[in-house]
C-alpha cells in the first residue's frame, strides 16, 4: 500500500490534465500542491492537532480520483433532504454535479456549481477576487486547494433576500473500497442580502470515506447569512471541514454544527471580522457514542473595534468516543470595545469516554469584555430521580435531561424543519421515541 | 492633590526603575563559564558529593545534551547561549557561622536594603532562614529549635551528605530528570538549595523560609528544593527571590519538589522579584522553574505565588493528587510591566478518587508586557468524583499589553466535575467613577480596585510575606497600589 501523500502527489498530474491549465486558478493549484508536499498531513505533535491523530484514517488505500458516477434517484437521497420546505438544492453524488436531482438557478443570483464558475469567462472577475483568499495555507487546506474543483458556487447580489434556503449536499456511494473527496465551496454574499445554508455530507455505502472539505464564506456589508451543518454519517465516514469567513462591516455570521455521526469529524471553523460592528454566532451541540471521535477547532479573529462574538458548543459523550473543543478568541490591538463570549459544556456519561477541552482567550485590546467558560459534569441526579419518580423511565428520563441540555442552542435555529429534524437524529441516537416537541 | 490619569500612571510605570537592583561586593569563587562533564564533576566534587550524587548528574547532562528547549510557551526572548554561563559561584569567604554576628556584614546590609533584614525578621517573625545568596547556603538559623522536634532544615549539599537515603529515595521522583529540558539542566548543575524533612505527625512550629539572590554577574541560579512532609504533618514553606540590576540575561532554572505523604499537609509560597529588565525590555532574568508537588492519600499541597519579576517567566507549579482524597491548590497573582512577558499557571494531575483541586489566578499587565495563563487540569479515567474549580481573572492596564488564558481540561471520567471560568477586563470608568464620586481619588480607587482584584491570593499567604508581597505589588504597579 503506498503513502497516501505520496498517492496524492502522483495522482496531481493526472487530475491536472483533466482540467484547463490557462486558468487562474491552475497556478494556485500548483503552488498548493506544493505546499501540501512541505507539509504534509498534521500530526499530534502539532498545538492544534494535539487531541487528535489522522493515523488510522491515512492508513487506508483510498481511491482520491473517484470515477464513478452512480445513478441515485430522489427516492434514495429524499431522506437525507430537509424536504418539507422549499429550497435551492445542489447535489453532488462522488464528488460530480448530480442535475437532476439538483434545484439551482442563475436568476438574479448564482446559486450553482464552482466547476461552472471556474469554467465560464463571466465568473472571472469574481475567481480573481475571492477564490483562495482566506483559506490557510495548512497541510489540509493546502491538499483540498490543489484537487479544488467541484463544490457549491453561491453569489447572492446585492440587496437580495433569498427566500429559499440552500441545501448543498455530498453524498458518496462508493463502488470503490475506500474513496476520498475534496469538496470545496465558495460563498459570497454581497452588501445588504440574507442567506439560509444547509450543508451535508452523506455516505451512502459501508465503504471507507475521507471528505476534506474547505469552503470560503465571504460576507460584505450589511449582509447576514445563517449556516448549518448536519453532521449526521455514517460510521465508516470521516470529515475534516474547513471553514473560513470573512465578515465586512454590520455584516452578522451565524453558524450551527450538529455532529452525532462518522468516525471523525474535526471542524476547522476561522473566522475573521475585518471592520466595525460585526456580530458573529458560532454554535454547536455534539452527541456521540462507540469510538466516534468530535473535534471542533473555532478560531473567532477580533481586528476591529465594536464587535460582538458568542460561541456555545455543548456536548455528550458516551461509550468510548472522544470530544474536543479547542476555541480561540483573539483580540487584535485595535479591536477595543470587543465583546466575546465563550462557553462550552460537556457531559461524560461512560467513562471510557474523553473530553479534552482548550478554550483560549488571547488578547491585545484593553477595553474589551471577554470572558469564557468551560464545564464538565454529569446528569443531575437529582432531577433524574424527580422524573423517575413521576413514571417515566430512566431511558426516557435520560434523554429529557441530555435535550435539555442541548436545547439551548436548538433555540436559535431558524428553520423551524431543522429543528424538527434535528430532534430526531437526537432521539434516534439517543435510542428513544419522544419526539421532543415539548 | 491633581487628577490622576492613567496616563500618568503609565507614565510612572515606565519610568518606574527596579529598587532593589544593588550589587553586593562579596568575593565570589566562580568556575570558568561554559558546560561539559568537567564542569559538571567539578561542581559535584567542589560541594564533596559522594560518587552516586556525580552519576546522577551526569546522567542527567547526557539527557540534556539530547533534548530541545521548548518553544510552546506564549513568549518571545533569545535563546540563552548555554555555553555562555557560568555554573557556579559561591561566596568564598565562608566559614560556618553559629550566630548571625558572624554573617559577613555587608550580606547582612543587602538584606537590610532589601527590607528583609534577618534579625528583624528572626526577632518579630520567628522565622528560620535558609539564606542562599549566589547558591550557597550561609545561615541556616533556628536550626535547634527545629532539631529537638526532629525536622530537619538544611542546605540540599548538607542533605546529599548526612541524609543520603532521603535523598535518595526521593530526588527526582516527582520532577524526573527526562522531565522537561530546563529540569535536565537543572539535575545536572544544581549548586544549592534547601532541603526540608518532617518527621511523622509533626507540625512545623515555624514558618521555613530561604530567600534567593542572583548576585554575580554572568551567573546562573539553579537551585533545588526538596521538601518532605511525612505521614500526618504540616509545614508552611516560603520562598522568595530578588536579584540585583543587571545588564545581560541572568538564567535561573530551578526545581522544587514536593512529598506529602499520607494526612500531610504543605503550604509552599512563592513571592518573585528577579529583575524584570529596565523599562527598555534591556536586561532581566529568565526564569524557567520546574515546581511540582505529589498528594498521597489525604494530603494537600496547596501553592501560592507572587510573580512580579522576571524578564521571562516560565512556571507550573503542579499537583499530582496520586492518593485518595487529596486536594491540590493554587493561587497565584503574576503582575507584568514594561516589556516583561510571563507564561505561568497549574497542572493538576486527578489519579486518586474524591481528589479535588482549586485554581485562582490572577494575571495584571501593564506597559508592553505579556501576561499568559496556561494550566492543564487532567482527570485520569480511575479518578472517580474528582472535583476542579478553575478561576483565571486578567486585568489589562493601558492598550499596549496583553493579557492570554490557555486552559487544557482533559478529563477521562464520567463522574468527575470541572468547571473553568476565566475573565478579561480593564479597570471599569464605571468603578473608578463611583469612587471618584464617594470622593475617593482616582489614585486610591486603582489601588482599591488592584487590591480587591488580587485579594484571593493575598489573603492566602502567611502573614511575613502578605507585607511584603504587598510592597512588590507597589514597586510592579507603583501608582495604582496605596
Amino acid at each position: 500500500m503506498t503513502d497516501l501523500k505520496e498517492k496524492l502527489l502522483s495522482s496531481f498530474i493526472a487530475f491536472e490534465n483533466q482540467t484547463n491549465i490557462d486558468s487562474y486558478v491552475h497556478d494556485i493549484r500548483s503552488e498548493a500542491i506544493k505546499q501540501f508536499e512541505s507539509i504534509g498531513f498534521p500530526s499530534k505533535k502539532l498545538e492544534n492537532w494535539k487531541y487528535t491523530s489522522l493515523k488510522n484514517l491515512l492508513n487506508n488505500d483510498y481511491s482520491v480520483l473517484p470515477k464513478l458516477n452512480n445513478v441515485l434517484e430522489f427516492k434514495d437521497i429524499r431522506k437525507y433532504l430537509i424536504d418539507d420546505i422549499d429550497s435551492y438544492k445542489i447535489i453532488f453524488v462522488d464528488g460530480k454535479y448530480c442535475s437532476h436531482l439538483s434545484d439551482t438557478t442563475h436568476e438574479g443570483m448564482d446559486i450553482c456549481t464552482l466547476s461552472a464558475a471556474l469554467s465560464q469567462s463571466k465568473y472571472e472577475l469574481i475567481v480573481e477576487n475571492y477564490f483562495n483568499k482566506i483559506a490557510h495555507d495548512d497541510g489540509i487546506t493546502s491538499l483540498n486547494t490543489a484537487f479544488s474543483n467541484e463544490g457549491a458556487f453561491i453569489h447572492i447580489p446585492k440587496n437580495k433576500f433569498v427566500e429559499k434556503p440552500v441545501q448543498i449536499i455530498h453524498f458518496s456511494t462508493g463502488n470503490e473500497s475506500s474513496l476520498m473527496f475534496q469538496p470545496r465551496n465558495m460563498i459570497i454574499v454581497d452588501e445588504n442580502s440574507q442567506v439560509q445554508i444547509i450543508e451535508r455530507h452523506q455516505s451512502l455505502s459501508e465503504n471507507k470515506v475521507f471528505t476534506n472539505s474547505v469552503t470560503e464564506i465571504y460576507a460584505e456589508k450589511k449582509s447576514i447569512i445563517d449556516y448549518y451543518k448536519i453532521q449526521n454519517d455514517n460510521p465508516q465516514a470521516s470529515l475534516i471541514d474547513n471553514t473560513y469567513v470573512h465578515q465586512e462591516r454590520n455584516s452578522a455570521f451565524t453558524m450551527h454544527t450538529f455532529s452525532f455521526g462518522s468516525e471523525l469529524i474535526r471542524n476547522n471553523l476561522n473566522i475573521s471580522q475585518n471592520d466595525e460592528f460585526i456580530e458573529t454566532t458560532i454554535k454547536g451541540v455534539t452527541i456521540i457514542g462507540e469510538k466516534q471521535h468530535v473535534d471542533h477547532n473555532t478560531l473567532i479573529n477580533h481586528n476591529k473595534p465594536n464587535c460582538n462574538s458568542h460561541q456555545d458548543y455543548k456536548g455528550i459523550y458516551d461509550s468510548r468516543s472522544t470530544g474536543v473543543f479547542n476555541g480561540r478568541v483573539l483580540v487584535k490591538k485595535e479591536a477595543q470595545k470587543t465583546n466575546a463570549f465563550q462557553s462550552n459544556n460537556n457531559v461524560l456519561l461512560s467513562d471510557k469516554a474523553t473530553i479534552n477541552a482548550k478554550p483560549q482567550l488571547e488578547i491585545y485590546a484593553d477595553d474589551v469584555k471577554c470572558s469564557h467558560g468551560c464545564t464538565v459534569g454529569q446528569l443531575d441526579k437529582n432531577a433524574l430521580f424527580y422524573l423517575k419518580s413521576r413514571g417515566i423511565p430512566e431511558k426516557e428520563a435520560t434523554a429529557l435531561l441530555m435535550y435539555g441540555f442541548a436545547n439551548n442552542i436548538l433555540k436559535s435555529v431558524k428553520i423551524p424543519e431543522i429543528k424538527t429534524r434535528i430532534n430526531h437524529i437526537i432521539a434516534n441516537k439517543l435510542g428513544v421515541k419522544i419526539g421532543f416537541n415539548l | 492633590m491633581s487628577k490622576y490619569t492613567e496616563d500618568d500612571l503609565k507614565k510612572e510605570l515606565e519610568t518606574k526603575e527596579y529598587e532593589y537592583g544593588f550589587y553586593t561586593d562579596i568575593k565570589s569563587d566562580t568556575l570558568p563559564i561554559g558546560l561539559n562533564e568537567e564542569i559538571v564533576k567539578a561542581i559535584s566534587k567542589k560541594k564533596g558529593e559522594p560518587s552516586w550524587m556525580t552519576e546522577w548528574r551526569l546522567d542527567a547532562f547526557k539527557i540534556w545534551k539530547k533534548m530541545e528547549e521548548p518553544e510552546w510557551a506564549n513568549v518571545k526572548y533569545k535563546k540563552p547561549d548555554f555555553q555562555k554561563i557560568s555554573y557556579y559561584s559561591a561566596p568564598s569567604n565562608k566559614p560556618k557561622y553559629n550566630s548571625l554576628d558572624e554573617v559577613d556584614p555587608e550580606l547582612l546590609a543587602t538584606f537590610k536594603k532589601l527590607g528583609i533584614s534577618i534579625d528583624e525578621q528572626k526577632k518579630l517573625a520567628g522565622v528560620a532562614m535558609d539564606v542562599v545568596i549566589d547558591s550557597v547556603s550561609v545561615a541556616t538559623t533556628f536550626k535547634d529549635t527545629l532539631n529537638k522536634k526532629g525536622i530537619i532544615f538544611c542546605s540540599i549539599s548538607e542533605a546529599i551528605k548526612n541524609h543520603p537515603d532521603l535523598i535518595k529515595k526521593y530526588i527526582g521522583s516527582v520532577v524526573p530528570k527526562k522531565d522537561n529540558f530546563y529540569a535536565a539542566l537543572n539535575s545536572a548543575v544544581f549548586s544549592d538549595g534547601s532541603f526540608c524533612y518532617i518527621p511523622k505527625g509533626v507540625k512545623c512550629p515555624m514558618e521555613l523560609s530561604t530567600y534567593f539572590r542572583i548576585n554575580e554577574a554572568g551567573t546562573g541560579q539553579f537551585e533545588r528544593t526538596l521538601v518532605i512532609a511525612d505521614k500526618g504533618s504540616y509545614v508552611s514553606y516560603l520562598e522568595g527571590c530578588s536579584a540585583p540590576s543587571r545588564d545581560e540575561n541572568q538564567l535561573h532554572a530551578a526545581v522544587v519538589e514536593l512529598i506529602a505523604l499520607d494526612d500531610a499537609e504543605i503550604k509552599y509560597s512563592t513571592v518573585q522579584n528577579w529583575y524584570p529588565g529596565d523599562s527598555k525590555g534591556k536586561g532581566g532574568v529568565f526564569n524557567f522553574v520546574t515546581k511540582r508537588g505529589l498528594c498521597e492519600k489525604n494530603a494537600k499541597i496547596s501553592w501560592t505565588q507572587v510573580e512580579t519579576g522576571s524578564a521571562v517567566t516560565w512556571k507550573y507549579p503542579s499537583c499530582i493528587l496520586k492518593g485518595d482524597n487529596s486536594v491540590g491548590e493554587f493561587h497565584s497573582i503574576a503582575v507584568t510591566n514594561n516589556f516583561q512577558q510571563a507564561d505561568t499557571g497549574t497542572k493538576m494531575i486527578h489519579l486518586g478518587d474524591n481528589t479535588r483541586s482549586t485554581i485562582i489566578s490572577k494575571g495584571i499587565s501593564a506597559g508592553k508586557s505579556q501576561n499568559s495563563y496556561r494550566g492543564l487540569v487532567h482527570i485520569s479515567a480511575r479518578a472517580n468524583n474528582a472535583r476542579n474549580f478553575s478561576q483565571c481573572d486578567s486585568l489589562l492596564i493601558g492598550n499596549k499589553c496583553g493579557a492570554h488564558t490557555f486552559p487544557y481540561i482533559e478529563t477521562k471520567n464520567k463522574s468527575a466535575q470541572v468547571e473553568h471560568e476565566a475573565t478579561t477586563s480593564k479597570i471599569g470608568e464605571d468603578q473608578i467613577f463611583y469612587c471618584n464620586q464617594r470622593g475617593i481619588d482616582t489614585e486610591k480607587a486603582i489601588a482599591l480596585i488592584i487590591n480587591g482584584f488580587s485579594k484571593d491570593v493575598l489573603n492566602k499567604l502567611p502573614m511575613e510575606f502578605a507585607v511584603e508581597a504587598q510592597k512588590l505589588l507597589e514597586i510592579s504597579l507603583e501608582g495604582s497600589v496605596g
